[in-house]
This record gives structure tokens, C-alpha cells and sequence, in this order.
């Protein structure tokens, strides 16, 4: 016994640590890419494309985009061959091909010049062009493809007019225009001239046109024309003589005719062209060549100038419609592309500009009611094999998406919108019932261990490339994650988006594949509203208890135009089917949505929509709704910030709407209380609350951001309301390493809130160290009392931060130490510090049980600590599982576009240098200065999520796993498991491997027991060799008598046996033996092994079947006989089995 | 000695500290100044790599502000950057740089000076290379005996490996009364056979 402990000790430290090994990350293998992960790239909403099918090889299609994004298509399939994002800020003017090799791309409001490579998209050069006044800006790339010295650039931005040499990007002539602060229309240059003509306004009753000389920028001629009518500002370019315009009042045509230098103005009564004209016109913006479309009310009607040069009208089409720019092929003739709508039907036409009424082509696609109107369409067109001429058509839809349309088909869509989400929600999918199609899992038992088997060979790196390309086919082919129900883990949900475009898509989170989508009917651009705008979606009715059968739904939220004022639209949108159930246009504006904690008998979730004049309005407006939320109405409190004022507002709500009115479901607010920053040293720049959303003021220009709170809120793990958007927190009570507690302080009404000086709200590089301070406080929402207020010198914003549990973590910039730094501020409750008495818990007077009331004064202590981060960050979110027992990661969209998990014990107040024994068991760091940045802890892996805006996470079923959804241009979605996947089996494990090793483990037991066994009896028998002489006589007439009869018996077949197989073959002798013995059916006899000790001799080992001696005999209580355990051997010499000898031993155990 | 060499170190230290690393890739233009800079990473195509194209680089002044991309040479530039302290951040995939501070003379004509935040090394040159690679996979270990042994499985099997061929070495060296006590001990107690567990097989 001593012996094996201290081989006990020695084994079990490694056991430790190989179980329990301070592996913090999580990290992937390569091969597991896109196992529980799905990367989808968008570019988002296409404002200019440029196709590129001149040279044979690859065609592509070069597209700018409203997210800043200039990407190379292929045309074949629509993916993206290379594509960059730019800056924020970066706003791209223009795109264009440039000697057939260099896209070109003009940014920044017309001062960023970038030639792109166009088969890589390496960049090439880039020019800034200096200038000063912001004006239209545009570019015309030169046209002949040869690389020659002519190929310039002219570029007009901030007022001036650059030429950039395509090849280098220099510039090389600059004339600033904007002396006379002129708004430049038009610059162009008539084919073989040396003239660069530039047209434009000055104030709007004056029509200046520049000359400008091509090859050194020289201004010639300066014409200044007065338009006593004055201009509305659009001016079309129908010609490089004609130029179009439109007066103040939108009713009349200017003809401006520029003819060797001299201007002629010429207008034209609109109402004189078009019969029946009425109200205003307006100047698309297509380029048409020798045309000119406009639109007015409901038609866009065409427009020539005659040779005569007179205005005539051509067509006349209804108004949703898009219009290309035309495009020149053949000799001097130009194609333009019409989409015409009809139904859930589009048309596109193509039309030659100097024979209107045939079309050259002349299509009808389905495209369903889910796209909404064409907006843009692009054309190109292409060389059949039978030498005729084809179009192809690219079509930028309401919706954003973009589709490519060739011989009355869709080639290729892509769902673009999706870039441009602007909030999320998640749902659960159906329950999986019988009669719901489920996926075959499995083929049969042959593949799923050849399956199993690959995957073994993969894990024990056998594998060969065709192997691990078989593996990876296999793991990502399995249906399990893509299944349209329910499943166990909760893995499987639909992620609920809102585009910018007022579309909902429902994605599956198994790969993201679209489920459903839907343009809002309600959000559609219509006569009662003009600029219908998306803002957030809600759950709005998740049936779990009661209304089972039921759907889920979500409510959209919107407004008509951009102001606040501007009154609500609300849609509400079933969760599986993706149809609208109904929507309303509100009276009133919605400056926020609160969702309150109470739903109603069929679990709608009942929600508060305060209106820009603070009132409150119920939804659902049922009588049922008023009956729940009236008593709970004076605990119910809201606040708002003014970010622009800085003041924060605590409302309470009264029974009465305005005096005057009555409206049941309107309640109206008083203030409670504010909090008023100075605005000469703070300036509020984020708020953040343990709602899972953090806002940004500086996004939301100076409005009212805010949430409700149910007062009197809940003990630790009550019922907390509302605690779908809530996370949850397992354990009030923080066990230290030395046995005492720390009781978290946990309200959800604590609202942290960031300010800067206001010299520092600006960018880094803005403020100077001193003249710059960064202060976080935590506000009870409820009372307004400030629990904590810490001044961070020389800081400054942009501030991140993430509110979870009783802790924020929030990211700002250190100018002292220019560096990022990271805070932790953990709040801890001082009043149930007492609570520690064993005593008084077990005589009840504790006052655990007593209710937390959010109005009492809280005694509430502090721990903060900051930390150095090396990254810009994007956005921060946290962790969250269903039961909030496993460890918190924080995920950190860094400057990279990445996603980073982080874990929560790095950002502990309670880092020390040198933590105690008992502080590292507990699992503190030691302290260190930054944080660490593993690169395996990276979420995305080697993936980037470009434009990241948003990370939303949402727990699984399973406590270990959490769900990560980040947004951006690109979507992402995994599953993290913050302790590792300690409540399941990963994804890899082997289960060939776990039945090779039972199988293995099973079959050496039987090895070992027979071995053992045999060993047995050699040690047995060798032991009773050496007693054999001295061995006492006992009574063995029973076992001796049946055995000698056993073997006289069969004596004579056992002789003629032996010497037919001689005697090499005994086991046959053996086995006959035994048979024959076990078929004589001798009662209570059995015989057990046969053992060669040495190949001559066969031992039989006749066993008796129970105790030879009664309970009751005497022998029982003598010690020699004490264990009935007797044995026969019945020894065979078989080479002599004539002379069979008998040696009858005992075997005493 | 060992103080006099000390005091060296810290010279040489705070030397680098405050020395100013004079660059001089700052022109002025009107109200800003641009800052040019170079990114070179190692081993990627033949000295100064193509890193824009594979990496999708960019880099990034002031947390965002301003982005820019790398011309096949490395060279980076941002345009109308005002006086004063700025960040420069670059982003490759595969390769962890540090932000870089950059002083920004307004008196000197946009005279930059540049450091690592990270180690607060001084750069004499705007050229930013990758303090280390970044691997964002695991690694599978290729299989050898070792991992098999480490793993909870063959710790188990070492172990028993150790009882089965330690064990009986150890009993012989024991002493032979022990043993015969300990044999007696055990025989009071009656030894479990495997034998005994298999039905069928003597029920003693």
C-alpha cells in the first residue's frame, strides 16, 4: 500500500495537467473553418458600375458602392474578384476604366485620386488633389486605350480642374475656378479639340462657361450669360454644342448653344412640348447622348434636339422606371436601357437613340414583389456567335440587391442589402413535429464509419490531401446545422435583420442562407410618406407558454423622413412565413421604443413608444394591454439624454395624456429628475446600459436615447422581467479566494455614461494632452443618483463600452501615453457584506430574502483598473449564455475589421503583480500592463468582417455556448464557447477512436484474465508440487471415483485417439475430452481448464460445482479445511497414452 | 563596475527615448501636411513585398479617420493631416503591427517624428514592419507517440504499465515476512478472482 501512493502522487499533478492545462483560448484548426462558422461578402448598394468585356479572359464588372466600396465582379457568376473598402469618410464621386488596365476611383468629395490595378486591385498611384471649396465633383478618364503621353485624367473637385496623368498619377496642370465661387456642371472636351470647355452657375441667374486650354491649363475665355429667369441648378450635357437647363420654376427649357465660342440661350415653355404638362420638372441624371430624359410627376419623357436644333419629344414611359447612360457601339449610334415595371414583372428594353420606336432588345423577367422597383441599370452589350448584338443588363433593385440580366434571364443576383443592416434580432425556428420533413442524417452504418474513420485519420494526421478535401466536403455537407427546426442546443435560429433599404431578412444561422425576405410594403416610398427610413427592430411576440401554435413576430420600427418630428410607421412581421401581419402609420413621432417586462394573454410583448414630445404611447392598443400596464405604471421610469445639451432626464409616468385629450393608451411623463454636465468641461460622447445595445450619441446627432426600467428590481436570480433582452446572471455572490463573499451589485437601471472636455470630442490628434479629461459615471436611472464618478486625465474618446453583470468595460485613448486603454469598473454591494454570519443565515435573520427596492440609498463599493490595449476599436460586445454560469468573453471589433475574445479575467480590477497562492487558484492574472492579444483568440480566425459596425451575441440552449453575429459589409456568424464546450462533445471528436479503444480495452481484459487465469494455476500447481509429498490425505472419494470412472470409461477412445493425431495434436484430444466429459452430464462436477505445463502432459482440472461438505460439518470449523476449494487433476501423459498415469492432486487455494 | 555600467544602460536608454528621429517625409501644403510612410514585411515576395495585394493592408490614421492603401511598393500616404500628436495603425492579415505615434511639428514645416506605442522604440524612418507574425489556427499536432502518452488514455495505461511491471519488482524486494502477512491478511479476507466474477465458473 505504501508503495502505491507515492506513484498515485507522482501520477495525479499530471493528470492535472492534462485535464485542467491554462489553455484560455479557444482556437480553431484549420480544417474546422466554416464547420460552425459562415462568412458572407457583400459590397452593398451599387452607385456606379463599369463593365470590362473588351479583352478576351476573364469579364468583370467594376462597381462603386454607397459603403465606400470599389470591387471588381466577375460578370460570369457575380463574385467578388478583389474589392477595398475606404475610409468612412471616403465617399466615392466616381469610377472609371482607365487605359484598360487602371480602374480609377475619385473620392473624398473629388480630392483623393486612386488607380487601381484592374486585374488584382493592387493599388497603383494615388493623387491628392488640393482645392478648396467643396463643389460637384466628377472625372472623365480618357477614352483610347493606347499608353501614350495623352492619357490625362480630368478631374474637377473643390473647385478645380486637375489634370492627372493616368500612367503616374501626377498632376499635371491645376486651375483653381472657384474665384468667382461658380458651380461647375459640366467639364468636357469635344473630340479632337484642344479645348476643355467647363460650364456652370454663378448665383443662380448667371451661366458661366470656362475654356481652358487642354495641354497647360490656360484659361482662354471666361463668357458670363444672364438668365434673367434664373436656373434650378440642373443643367444635362446633351451635346458637346447643346447643353440643356431647366429655369427656377422647373417649367421651361434653357438651350444653351455653344457654337465657335459664342453662347446663345434659347428657352422653351415645357407645357409647349408636352401636352398636358403641369407642376415641375425635373433632369435625370443619366448620360444620354444627343438626348435628355426628365421626369415629370408620374412619366419620364424623352427629348431630342433636332438637327434644326429644336426640342422634340421622342417617348413617353411611365414613371418607375430606370434609365441608363447610353452607350456608343457601332459607329456614331448609342444603345440606351429602359426597366419598366408591370406587376411583379420588369421590362427592359434597349433602344437605338437614332431609330426609337424598334428596340433592339426587348425582355420580361419575373422577378417577384421582393426587389421593388429598379433604380439604376447599367448596360453593356456583347457580340454574339452569330456576329449580331447583345445586351447584357445590370440592375441595382430598391432593395439594393443587384441582379445582371442577359438573354431574358438572371444570370447572377446578389443580396447587397445586406450590407447595410441597420439592426438585428434573433428567433427561434419551429419545433420539429412529426410530418416536418426531417434531413437524412445518415446513409447507412458503412458511411458513417468510413465517415468516422477519415475523421480519425484527419485527427492522427494520416490523412492525405484528398482525404482532408473528403473530410471537409463531408463536415460542411452535413445537413444537421442547416435544418429548419428547432434543435437541442439551440444552435439553429433565424437572425432577423433590417437593411437600410426597409428590408427584413431572415437568415438561418446554420450558413446564412436567406430564409425569407421581405420589402416592407409600409416602408415603400409613397405618397403619404416620402422618405420612409428604418430605424430598429423588435421582438415583438415570442409565444412560449400559452400560445404555443402561434408564431412569433417582430415589430419594425420606422419613421417618414429623416427629422425626429417626423411621425412612426410600425410593421409587424411574422417570424417563420416573412409576411407582413398588418402595419400601421402612426400620428405621433417615436423618439424611442421601450419594451416593457409584461406581455399579454397571447405573450405580444407589450412596448412604449415615447414621441418627441415625451408622451408615452401603449402598444399593443388593447384593452388588455391597459389592464396590465395600469397598475405597474407609477413603477415604471424612463430617462432621456440630450447629448447635445448634456442633460440627462428621469421621467416618471402619470395616468393622463395631454389635457384634452383623451387617448386611453397616451400617458404622459413628468420629470423627476436631471443631471446637468457642464457643457464648458463635459461633453457626453456614450452612454451604455446592460441592455445588450451600446449607443453611440455622436451617431444619434444630440437626441433623446433611452430605456425603461420596471423599478423595485428583482433579487439576484427572481424574476427579473423582461429577461429575454436581459442577460442572466447565475450567482449574485462572488466567492474570494480566502473564503469570504462579495455580493455583486447588480440593477439593471445603472446607466454608464462617458463625457469628454469638449476640446477633446474631436478626433485623436485633435487636443493636446492637458486640455483634455475623460470622466465615467455610473447613474441609477431610476433615482439619478450618481454612484461613481472617476476622472480620467488626459483621455479622450472615442469611447467603447459593455455593461454586463455588475461590471463596464469601457475603451478609450490615453493621449499622455497615446495609447488605447481599457477600464473595468466592478460594483460591488457593501450593504450584504454582513451577510456573511453563519449564525444569523441559519436563525433567519439575514436579510438576504428582504427586496432590493432600486429607490434605497445602495452602499456600494468600487474596484476599477486599467489596462493598455493596442487596437482602434469598432464596437464591444460580451458573451452571453442561457444561464450566465460560463465565463464572459468580451468580443472586441478591433480597427482591423477582425473579432477578438477576450477573456473577462483579463479585464479583473483585482489583478495584482504578485497574486497570493490562493488568488491564483481562484484564477487571477498576474498583472500586466496591456492586454494580451492572442492571435488564436480571434473569432473571425483569418477572416475579416469588413466595415464591422455591429456584434450582437446571443445565447445558445446549451449553458457552454454562445452565439456571435458581427455586421458589417461582410456578415460573420460562429458559435464561441468562452470555458470550452464543457457540457458536450466537439465537433471532432472521434468516436472510431473512443470504439477502437473499447473494443481494444475489451479484448485485453479477456487477454488478462486468461493469462492470468493460467497463471494462476502455474502458481497453484507449482506450489502443490513441492507439497505434493508432504500432502495430508482428506477425504476426496467423490471427485476421485468419478474421475477414475470418467477415464476408464473412455480409456480405449482416448488410446486409439492418441495414436491416430500422435501426440503433437492434443488440443484435438483435449477438446474431445471435454466434450465428451461435459456430455456425461456428471452432477455437480464441471470441468474447468486444462493447462500444459509441458507439452507432454494434459492436465485436466476437474472442479466439484458446489462445497463438497455440508454447511453444518465439523470439518468446516478446522483450519487446514476452512475453504472448500478442492480440486482434480487428471494429468494425461499423451506421449504415452498407453500408459496412461493418474495423478490425482488437491489443490488447496 | 557593475554601477558604473548600470548607469550606461539607463544613459543609452533614455537616450533612445528622447532622441528625436528626425524624418523628413512631411511636405507642407496649405492648411495640412502629409505624412508618407512605408510598410515592408519580411519574406514576403522579394524584399519590400507586394502586402497589399495579398494581405488586403490598409492603414489607418486616427482610429479610422482617414484609411489608406498600399501602392505595390509599400508606400502609404495620408494627405491634410494638421499639426500635432497622430496614430497610424496598420492592418494585414497574418502579421501583428504596433500603432505608431506621430508627431506632427507644426513649427518645423511638419517635421514627423515617429514611435512604437507598443515597445516605445523610436523609428528614424517611417517604415513600419510587423513586430510578429500572427498564427490564427492551432496547430494539429502531428501524430507521434508522445501525444498519445500525454493524453488522459495513455497517462491511464502508463500507469497500469507501471503497476504491472513496478509492482511485482517492488513485492520482491519486501520483506518475505511481510509478505506472508500480507498474504495471510489478504486470505482472511479472501481473494477476488477474476475467475469468480465469470458465472458459471466456480462459486466457491
Amino acid at each position: 500500500m505504501e508503495i502505491r501512493v507515492p506513484l498515485l502522487l507522482l501520477l495525479l499533478p499530471l493528470l492535472l495537467i492534462s485535464w485542467f492545462a491554462p489553455n484560455p483560448t479557444v482556437a480553431l484548426y484549420e480544417d474546422q473553418v466554416g464547420l460552425m462558422d459562415w462568412h458572407h461578402k457583400y459590397i452593398g448598394k451599387v452607385k456606379h458600375a463599369v463593365f470590362h468585356t473588351q479583352k478576351a479572359g476573364r469579364k468583370r464588372v467594376v462597381v462603386s458602392t454607397e459603403e465606400n466600396v470599389v470591387a471588381s465582379l466577375d460578370l460570369r457568376r457575380g463574385d467578388i474578384f478583389w474589392r477595398h473598402v475606404l475610409g468612412k469618410n471616403d465617399v466615392i464621386d466616381e469610377i472609371d476604366i482607365a487605359m484598360g488596365k487602371y480602374v480609377i476611383s475619385l473620392s473624398s468629395e473629388g480630392s483623393v485620386l486612386r488607380a487601381w490595378n484592374l486585374p488584382d486591385g493592387q493599388m497603383v498611384w494615388e493623387s491628392f488633389l488640393q482645392g478648396s471649396t467643396p463643389s460637384k465633383s466628377f472625372f472623365s478618364a480618357p477614352l483610347n486605350i493606347k499608353v501614350d503621353k495623352d492619357n490625362v485624367v480630368l478631374v474637377f473637385g473643390k473647385g478645380c480642374i486637375h489634370a492627372v496623368s493616368c500612367i503616374d498619377g501626377e498632376v499635371l496642370w491645376k486651375n483653381d475656378l472657384s474665384s468667382e465661387s461658380s458651380d461647375i456642371q459640366h467639364v468636357f472636351q469635344p473630340l479632337g479639340s484642344d479645348l476643355i470647355y467647363a460650364v456652370g452657375f454663378i448665383t443662380s441667374s448667371k451661366l458661366v462657361i470656362y475654356q481652358i486650354n487642354a495641354k497647360n491649363g490656360d484659361l482662354l475665355k471666361q463668357n458670363t450669360v444672364d438668365f434673367p429667369g434664373g436656373f434650378s441648378g440642373d443643367l444635362s450635357l446633351v451635346s458637346t454644342d447643346t447643353l440643356i437647363a431647366l429655369d427656377s420654376t422647373q417649367s421651361k427649357f434653357v438651350k444653351i448653344s455653344l457654337v465657335n465660342g459664342e453662347t446663345s440661350l434659347l428657352s422653351t415653355d415645357i407645357a409647349n412640348l408636352i401636352d398636358g404638362f403641369s407642376g415641375m420638372a425635373s433632369i435625370l441624371p443619366s448620360k444620354l447622348t444627343g438626348m435628355l430624359a426628365i421626369k415629370i410627376n408620374s412619366y419620364i419623357v424623352f427629348l431630342r434636339v433636332s438637327d434644326k436644333g429644336r426640342l422634340e419629344v421622342v417617348d413617353k414611359i411611365n414613371y418607375p422606371a430606370a434609365v441608363s447612360d447610353s452607350l456608343s457601339f457601332l459607329e456614331g449610334q448609342h444603345a440606351i436601357g429602359l426597366v419598366q415595371h408591370s406587376e411583379s414583372k420588369i421590362h427592359l428594353t434597349v433602344k437605338l437613340d437614332s431609330d426609337w420606336n424598334s428596340d433592339i432588345i426587348s425582355e420580361s423577367i419575373e422577378l417577384g414583389h421582393q426587389r421593388g422597383t429598379a433604380e439604376k441599370v447599367f448596360i453593356n452589350n456583347y457580340i454574339r456567335t452569330d456576329r449580331s448584338h447583345g445586351f447584357r443588363a445590370l440592375i441595382v433593385m430598391e432593395d439594393h440587391s443587384l441582379l445582371l440580366l442577359q438573354q431574358g434571364e438572371i444570370v447572377w443576383s446578389r443580396e447587397d442589402g445586406l450590407a447595410s443592416i441597420m439592426d438585428t434580432t434573433t428567433s427561434e425556428l419551429p419545433v420539429e413535429k412529426a410530418g416536418v420533413s426531417v434531413a437524412k442524417v445518415e446513409h447507412n452504418i458503412f458511411e458513417w464509419l468510413k465517415g468516422h474513420i477519415l475523421k480519425l485519420k484527419g485527427t492522427l494526421m494520416l490523412a492525405n490531401s484528398d482525404d482532408i478535401v473528403a473530410i471537409q466536403e463531408m463536415r460542411l455537407k452535413s445537413s444537421e446545422k442547416n435544418k429548419m427546426t428547432r434543435d437541442h442546443n439551440g444552435f439553429r435560429k433565424l437572425l432577423i435583420v433590417l437593411t437600410k433599404a426597409g428590408k427584413v431578412h431572415a437568415l438561418h444561422t446554420g450558413d446564412g442562407r436567406v430564409v425569407w425576405s421581405l420589402l416592407l410594403p409600409s416602408f415603400r416610398m409613397s405618397s403619404a410618406c416620402h422618405r420612409p427610413t428604418a430605424l430598429s427592430i423588435y421582438q415583438w411576440q415570442v409565444p412560449h407558454h400559452h400560445a404555443m401554435d402561434e408564431n412569433p413576430s417582430v415589430l419594425v420600427v420606422g419613421r417618414c423622413g429623416f427629422s425626429l418630428d417626423s411621425p412612426g410607421i410600425l410593421s409587424f412581421v411574422d417570424s417563420y412565413t416573412g409576411k407582413e401581419l398588418y402595419s400601421s402609420s402612426l400620428t405621433h413621432s417615436i423618439a424611442q421604443v421601450i419594451p416593457l417586462a409584461f406581455t399579454d394573454s397571447t405573450e405580444q410583448r407589450l412596448h412604449l413608444l415615447i414621441d418627441g414630445d415625451g408622451l408615452a404611447h401603449l402598444y399593443p392598443r388593447t384593452d388588455e394591454a391597459v389592464k396590465i400596464f395600469q397598475p405597474e405604471l407609477p413603477n415604471t421610469y424612463w430617462y432621456s439624454i440630450d447629448g447635445e445639451k448634456g442633460i440627462i432626464r428621469g421621467y416618471g409616468l402619470q395616468y393622463s395624456c395631454l389635457p384634452g385629450i383623451s387617448d386611453e393608451y397616451c400617458f404622459g411623463a413628468k420629470e423627476l429628475w436631471s443631471i446637468v454636465f457642464p457643457s464648458e468641461s463635459e461633453k457626453v460622447i456614450a452612454t451604455t446600459t446592460r441592455k445588450l445595445n451600446e449607443m453611440a450619441l455622436s451617431v444619434i446627432e444630440g437626441v433623446v436615447v433611452s430605456a425603461i426600467h420596471a423599478s423595485h428590481c428583482c433579487l439576484a436570480r427572481s424574476n427579473c422581467p423582461y429577461k429575454e433582452e436581459l442577460e442572466v446572471i447565475h450567482t449574485q455572490a462572488k466567492v474570494l479566494a480566502d473564503q469570504d463573499v462579495m455580493y455583486k451589485y447588480i440593477s439593471k437601471n445603472l446607466l454608464f455614461v462617458a463625457t469628454v472636455a469638449p476640446k477633446a470630442a474631436g478626433e485623436i490628434g485633435s487636443a493636446n494632452p492637458d486640455e483634455s479629461w475623460l470622466v465615467a459615471y455610473l447613474i441609477d436611472s431610476i433615482t439619478g443618483r450618481v454612484l461613481h464618478r472617476v476622472t480620467h486625465p488626459a483621455c479622450q474618446g472615442p469611447v467603447h463600452a459593455v455593461f454586463s453583470e455588475n461590471w463596464v468595460v469601457y475603451h478609450y485613448f490615453n493621449l499622455r501615453a497615446h495609447r488605447y486603454e481599457m477600464s473595468v469598473i466592478e460594483i460591488y454591494d457593501q450593504s450584504r457584506a454582513d451577510n456573511k454570519d453563519v449564525l444569523k443565515l441559519m436563525i433567519g435573520k439575514h436579510n438576504l430574502t428582504s427586496p432590493v427596492s432600486a429607490y434605497s440609498r445602495p452602499e456600494v463599493i468600487v474596484k476599477s483598473q486599467s489596462y493598455f490595449f493596442t487596437h482602434s476599436v469598432k464596437a464591444i460586445a460580451v458573451s452571453l449564455t442561457a444561464k450566465g454560469i460560463t465565463s464572459k468573453q468580451l468580443l472586441i471589433g478591433t480597427i482591423g475589421d477582425q473579432v477578438l475574445a477576450l477573456d473577462k479575467r483579463y479585464v479583473d480590477p483585482r489583478r495584482s503583480i504578485n497574486p497570493t497562492p490562493a488568488e491564483k487558484e481562484e484564477g487571477i492574472i498576474p498583472l500586466t500592463d496591456s492586454l494580451p492579444i492572442i492571435p488564436q483568440s480571434y473569432v473571425t480566425h483569418s477572416l475579416q468582417v469588413e466595415g464591422l459596425r455591429g456584434i450582437l451575441s446571443v445565447p445558445a440552449k446549451l449553458e457552454s455556448t454562445s452565439l456571435v453575429f458581427a455586421y458589417g459589409v461582410d456578415l460573420f456568424f460562429t458559435r464561441i464557447a468562452p470555458s470550452r464546450t464543457y457540457d458536450s462533445l466537439t465537433e471532432d471528436f472521434s468516436y472510431a477512436l473512443l470504439l477502437i479503444t473499447i473494443v481494444a480495452l475489451v479484448a485485453s481484459i479477456f487477454v488478462t484474465w486468461v493469462l492470468s487465469e493460467k497463471k494462476e494455476l502455474r502458481e497453484k500447481w507449482r506450489t502443490k508440487r513441492f507439497e505434493r509429498n508432504a500432502h495430508r490425505s482428506f477425504p476426496l472419494n467423490y471427485s476421485l471415483k468419478s474421475v477414475q470412472k470418467v477415464v476408464s470409461h473412455h480409456s480405449v477412445q482416448l488410446q486409439s485417439l492418441a495414436s491416430m493425431c500422435k501426440a503433437k495434436t492434443w488440443l484435438v484430444l483435449l477438446f474431445l475430452l471435454v466434450l465428451e466429459y461435459l456430455a456425461l452430464d456428471i452432477p455437480r462436477k464441471q470441468l474447468i481448464l486444462c493447462n500444459l505445463l509441458d507439452p507432454e502432459y494434459l492436465f485436466i482440472i476437474l472442479r466439484p460445482h458446489a462445497p463438497m461438505f455440508p454447511q453444518e460439518s465439523p470439518l468446516r470449523s478446522s483450519d487446514s479445511y476452512s475453504a472448500p476449494h478442492y480440486d482434480a487433476t487428471v494429468i494425461i501423459n499423451l506421449a504415452t497414452v498407453s500408459h496412461m498415469t493418474f495423478m490425482i492432486v488437491s489443490l488447496a487455494a | 563596475m557593475d554601477a558604473s555600467r548600470a548607469i550606461f544602460a539607463t544613459l543609452i536608454a533614455l537616450l533612445f527615448f528622447f532622441a528625436p528621429c528626425v524624418l523628413s517625409i512631411s511636405s507642407a501644403h496649405g492648411e495640412g501636411y502629409t505624412i508618407t510612410g512605408r510598410v515592408r514585411i519580411e519574406g514576403l515576395g522579394k524584399g519590400f513585398g507586394i502586402p497589399g495585394k495579398t494581405l488586403n493592408a490598409k492603414v489607418m490614421l486616427n482610429g479610422g479617420q482617414q484609411v489608406s492603401f498600399l501602392r505595390a511598393d509599400g508606400y502609404f500616404s495620408f494627405y491634410n493631416v494638421s499639426a500635432g500628436t497622430h496614430l497610424i495603425e496598420v492592418s494585414a492579415m497574418g502579421y501583428f503591427f504596433s500603432p505608431v505615434r506621430v508627431d506632427v511639428s507644426g513649427r518645423n514645416r511638419g517635421k514627423v517624428q515617429a514611435a512604437l506605442t507598443e515597445n516605445r522604440k523610436g523609428l528614424s524612418e517611417l517604415i513600419l514592419e510587423p513586430l510578429r507574425e500572427e498564427q490564427y489556427y492551432d496547430i494539429r499536432e502531428p501524430f507521434s507517440i508522445m501525444s498519445l502518452v500525454k493524453s488522459p488514455m495513455g497517462l491511464m495505461m502508463g500507469f497500469m504499465v507501471i503497476v504491472m511491471f513496478v509492482m511485482p519488482k517492488l513485492m520482491e524486494n519486501m520483506d518475505p515476512e511481510e509478505i506472508r502477512r500480507a498474504q495471510e491478511e489478504m486470505r482472511s479476507q479472501g481473494v477476488p478472482s477474476l475467475a469468480n466474477l465469470i458465472p458459471g465458473a466456480g462459486r466457491s
